[in-house]
Parts: C-alpha cells; structure tokens; sequence
C-alpha cells in the first residue's frame, strides 16, 4: 500500500466515523466534535487531492466559524435530547428514503461523470506552473468576477435581511453612547457646592 | 548512508522525525525561559525581583514548575465529561505545537515549505479556540463555562481583523509562503524596505489583535481572575493544566513569529551590510515578545464590551479600509511600486 492510498483510506475512514457518530451519539456537544472531526478528515482529503488552498479554506470557515456557532447554540440550548431521540424511530423511514434518493444522485452524477470519454483530462490540475490558489484566483476574480460578485451581493441581501427582521427599535431603554462618555471630563461630569450646614442645596 | 535517508520511505519518515524534534526541543527548552523572562519584566516593572530562588538569578524556575505541575495529583471534578476534559488540554497543546511546522527561521529553514503557509497558521490559530470552548464545558461548572463564552467571541472576533491584516501582506507580496513574503522584503534600503514601512498601521493592529487572539493581558478577560477566578483553567490541576498553559505561551511565540515574519523582514539583517541568518530572527522574536511581557506589566484590563466594541467597530472597518487602500497602491504601483514588490524583482 502506497503513502497515498494509506492517508486516503485514514481520512475517508474517519470522515465516514466522523459523519456516523454525529448522527448517533448521545450527547449533542459530542455530535458537533464528532462534525468537526468529520470537516478535518475532509480537509485532509483535499490536501491529499492537492487542493490545500481549498482544505485551508474548509478548516477556517467551516471549523474555525460554523461549527464554533454551531457548539455555542449546543452549548446553551436546554433541550431533553433524549425525548427527541425517542422520536427517531418514527421519522427512520423517510430519513432512509432522502439517504437513498441522496446515494443514486450521487452514483448516477459520478456515474456518468466517470464513463463518459476523456473525463480524465477535466479533472486534472491547472496547466502550467501556476498553483492552485494562483489558478483559482484567475478563475473566481477574472473569468467568472460578475457571478462571483453577484453571489456575494445575495449574501448581502440575506444578511441585511436577517439583521431588519431581528431589528427592534426600543424606546424605554437607556442606551450607552460611548463617544459621550469618552469626550466627558470631570469639569463637565461634576459640580463642587459648598453646602451650609442646616441649609441644603 | 545518505541514500538510506533519501531514497528508502522509512529513511525519509526518520528524517522528518529528526527535524521536528530539532525544532520542538530548542522550542520547549526556549518557552521555558521564555516564560522566565515574562516574569522577571512584569517583576521589574512592579520593582519586585521575580522568581530568583532555583538555579542562579532564579533560570531554572520554570524547570522546577515543570516538575512541580507533572508530580501533582489529577483532580477531575465530579460532573465532568471525562473524555472532552482531557481532550481540551491536549488540543490546545498539540494545536500550539503543530503551527510551527511551516515557521521558517532561517532562508529554506523550514518543516514543510508549502504553497498556503500562512492560511494555515490561520486555520491553525482559528481551531485554537476549541481547547477553550471545550475545556470550558467540560468542566460542568459556571466559571469555566463563562470563561470559554466569553474567549469563543473574543478569539472569533480578532481573527477577522487578523486575517484581513494578513490579506493586505499578500497582496503586496503576492505568494501565500512565508518566504516569499520574507524575500519581498529585501533590498537596499535594509530595515526601511521592510513591511512595517509599507504597512505601517497596520503593525499596531496585528499586535493588538494578536495580544486578544492569545488572550493575553489586557484582553484576557476568559481568565480574569477577579471575575472568573481563572476562567476556563479552574478545574484544571497537574499535567492538564501544565498543557493549556504550554499552549498559550506557545501561541504567544508563534504571534512573536508571525510578526517578525509579516512585519520584520523574519531572518533579514536590518543594516546591507551585515549578513543576513537566522539570528536576526532570533532577536526580532524575543524584540517583540519582550513587548508582550511589557503590555502585560503595564496595562490595566479592559471591559468585555469595550473588548468588543473594539474589535468590531475600529479594527475590522480600519484593516478592511487597508486592504481596499493597498489594492489601490499595488494595482497601480504608487511609489514604484513600493505597495507591489513582484514589479520590483523581490
């Protein structure tokens, strides 16, 4: 067995146990660990196709921001997972019939992706000594900059979206204004009164 | 004998094996003194003496930490997740050590000299929030748990004013290795041709991120003692402990690394005249981690929602201003193209 089919079977093992312990397990803080294991084998799958820029990328959006999220939400949501995977054996069937719908697309689109001719030249790696960060580069921000562009500005849109639907404007709430309280001194936060006795202010 | 290690796969695995230990031994025997040095400034600067007991002038204090902290008693607290609770430290650990394999020190110094080196210091110092996070939780008891939250959003929050920072380092470089970056910063003019020049705003931001990425005074409000008592760690006893506080230290030096590296023209001589090696490297390194120690004696602790005020609304609109700004000055090579270095040959 050579070096490479070694890494490939290690990481395609652990992206598969990743994968399966995070469906099974019991505790929902260990099924998002589990989720991170399985993004890092993946990661370590790419490295081994020779796509590191893109492992990299998958390692720090995915790993290093979503799943972060994703263990927030776990950590503080109080829900009895136990009672929710009582209910698992009613929604097994469809689960199964999305699985299998999920394995022929995936067998019928590789399938054809694999017989059809000179398929090996398509996927090879980019001509020339430019690498592949270089080459993806070239592609998202010279040939394809509108889509790329246009894909960003939905984001956007999704984003400002979720921030209007979520905005409340509240007006009985005192509100900190930090640039106030950075420009106050004490000869405008204070008075000194020299009080008499038996007098008051 | 020389074809054994460069022909056979087992030859080759040995070698790779050799130089990891020769940069992680000279590294841990460093961290040591390191973290001696740390003390004895933040010592100097309360006019105290520091630790001056074991060995002469007090050096081998860390070494009788050391032993101190690995003969200890393991106390697991009784609610724990035994499993994460031990996988946290180690975590924290072996992510601190395995950033240094693509640090080089020297011209072609270097563990694994691959195309997307500084991406990877990334993802490596972006996963450095899990040892914390899962510490925290682990531990099954409030202040931890505070603790993690608070380094979860803190960590997120400085990595995107860094990653930008080092964007703007790419695009006047153009190559993702550190030695091509390190390369863009040579010529004539010595230190002046180095990237705290070009980029010169841009240091104090990297510094200032990197102090809050580590959590290190005065952004190390996960542990602010008079708060949390020491944030995610208080559970934490013996070995374990020992580990997250190695992993800190180390991620401290691996900033130090970086800004050398970004910012300090890494092994590069400052004046032509001198020869260039990995000496330099060495004392920009402990330059900018004496710094460290300094902001630690000398700063109080800020406020979390000053931390995150911040980090939000200064850092990340100002590095992202940058980088649009350099692409500006590279595309259109101002000052021949002093923002560009591939159109100057270096």
């Amino acid at each position: 067995m050579t070096v490479f089919a070694f890494t490939f079977y290690l990481f395609a093992i652990t992206t598969v146990v990743g994968g399966l312990f995070t469906v099974v397990s019991r505790n929902p803080v260990h099924s998002v660990l589990w989720l991170i294991l399985a993004f890092l084998s993946s990661a370590g799958l790419f490295v081994t196709l020779g796509a590191e820029f893109v492992a990299m990328l998958l390692i720090i959006v995915y790993v290093g921001a979503v799943a972060v999220l994703f263990l927030f939400v776990v950590m503080m949501l109080d829900v009895d997972f136990a009672e929710l995977k009582a209910e698992m054996t009613k929604y097994m069937p469809l689960a199964l019939l999305i699985g299998v719908v999920i394995i022929m697309q995936l067998a019928l689109a590789l399938g054809v992706w694999g017989f059809s001719d000179g398929y090996e030249a398509r996927i090879a790696a980019p001509a020339g000594d430019v690498s592949n960060t270089a080459a993806l580069g070239l592609l998202i921000y010279d040939k394809y900059i509108m889509l790329f562009q246009l894909a960003g500005l939905i984001l956007l849109v999704a984003m400002i979206g979720a921030i209007v639907l979520t905005l409340r404007h509240r007006v009985d709430i005192k509100r900190q204004n930090v640039l106030a309280q950075m420009y106050r001194d004490p000869a405008k936060a204070m008075e000194l009164r020299d009080v008499k006795p038996g007098q008051g202010l | 004998m020389v074809e054994f290690f460069t022909n056979t796969n087992l030859g080759i695995v040995l070698v790779i094996l050799g130089q990891c230990l020769l940069v992680l031994v000279p590294l841990l025997v460093a961290l040591a003194f390191l973290m001696y040095a740390d003390r004895k400034v933040w010592a100097a600067v309360q006019m105290r003496k520091g630790p001056n007991m074991v060995g002469a002038f007090g050096l081998l204090q860390s070494f009788a930490d050391f032993l101190k902290y690995i003969v200890k008693e393991i106390i697991v607290p009784a609610g724990a997740d035994k499993f994460v609770f031990f996988l946290a430290p180690m975590i924290a650990f072996v992510l601190a050590v395995i950033a240094w394999a693509v640090i080089p020190f020297n011209d072609g110094w270097v563990l694994a000299d691959i195309n997307v080196a500084i991406l990877y210091v990334f993802a490596i110092s972006s996963l450095e929030v899990y040892g914390v996070i899962m510490g925290g939780w682990a531990s099954n008891s409030k202040y931890p748990f505070l603790g993690s939250l608070r380094s979860a959003a803190q960590m997120i929050s400085y990595e995107v004013s860094i990653g930008l920072i080092i964007v703007g380092v790419i695009i006047s470089t153009g190559s993702l290795n550190f030695g091509d970056i390190v390369a863009a910063q040579d010529g004539n003019a010595g230190l002046f041709n180095w990237y705290w020049v070009a980029h010169f705003p841009m240091l104090f931001l990297f510094f200032i991120s990197a102090l809050a990425e580590t959590n290190r005074p005065p952004f190390d409000l996960p542990e602010a003692e008079s708060e949390l008592v020491a944030g995610y760690q208080v559970e934490y006893s013996s070995t374990p402990f020992l580990l997250f506080m190695i992993g800190e230290l180390m991620a401290v030096v691996l900033m130090c690394a970086l800004t050398t590296l970004l910012f300090f023209g890494g092994w590069l001589s400052p004046v032509p005249f001198l020869p260039d090696g990995i000496f330099w490297m060495i004392l920009k390194m402990s330059a900018v981690f004496f710094m460290f120690a300094m902001v630690k004696a000398i700063t109080p602790r800020y406020r979390y929602d000053q931390l995150m005020r911040i980090g939000w609304k200064v850092f990340l609109p100002m590095s992202l201003a940058w980088v649009v700004l350099v692409s500006f000055l590279a595309k259109f090579e101002v000052l021949g193209g002093f923002w560009a270095r591939w159109t100057m040959g270096g």
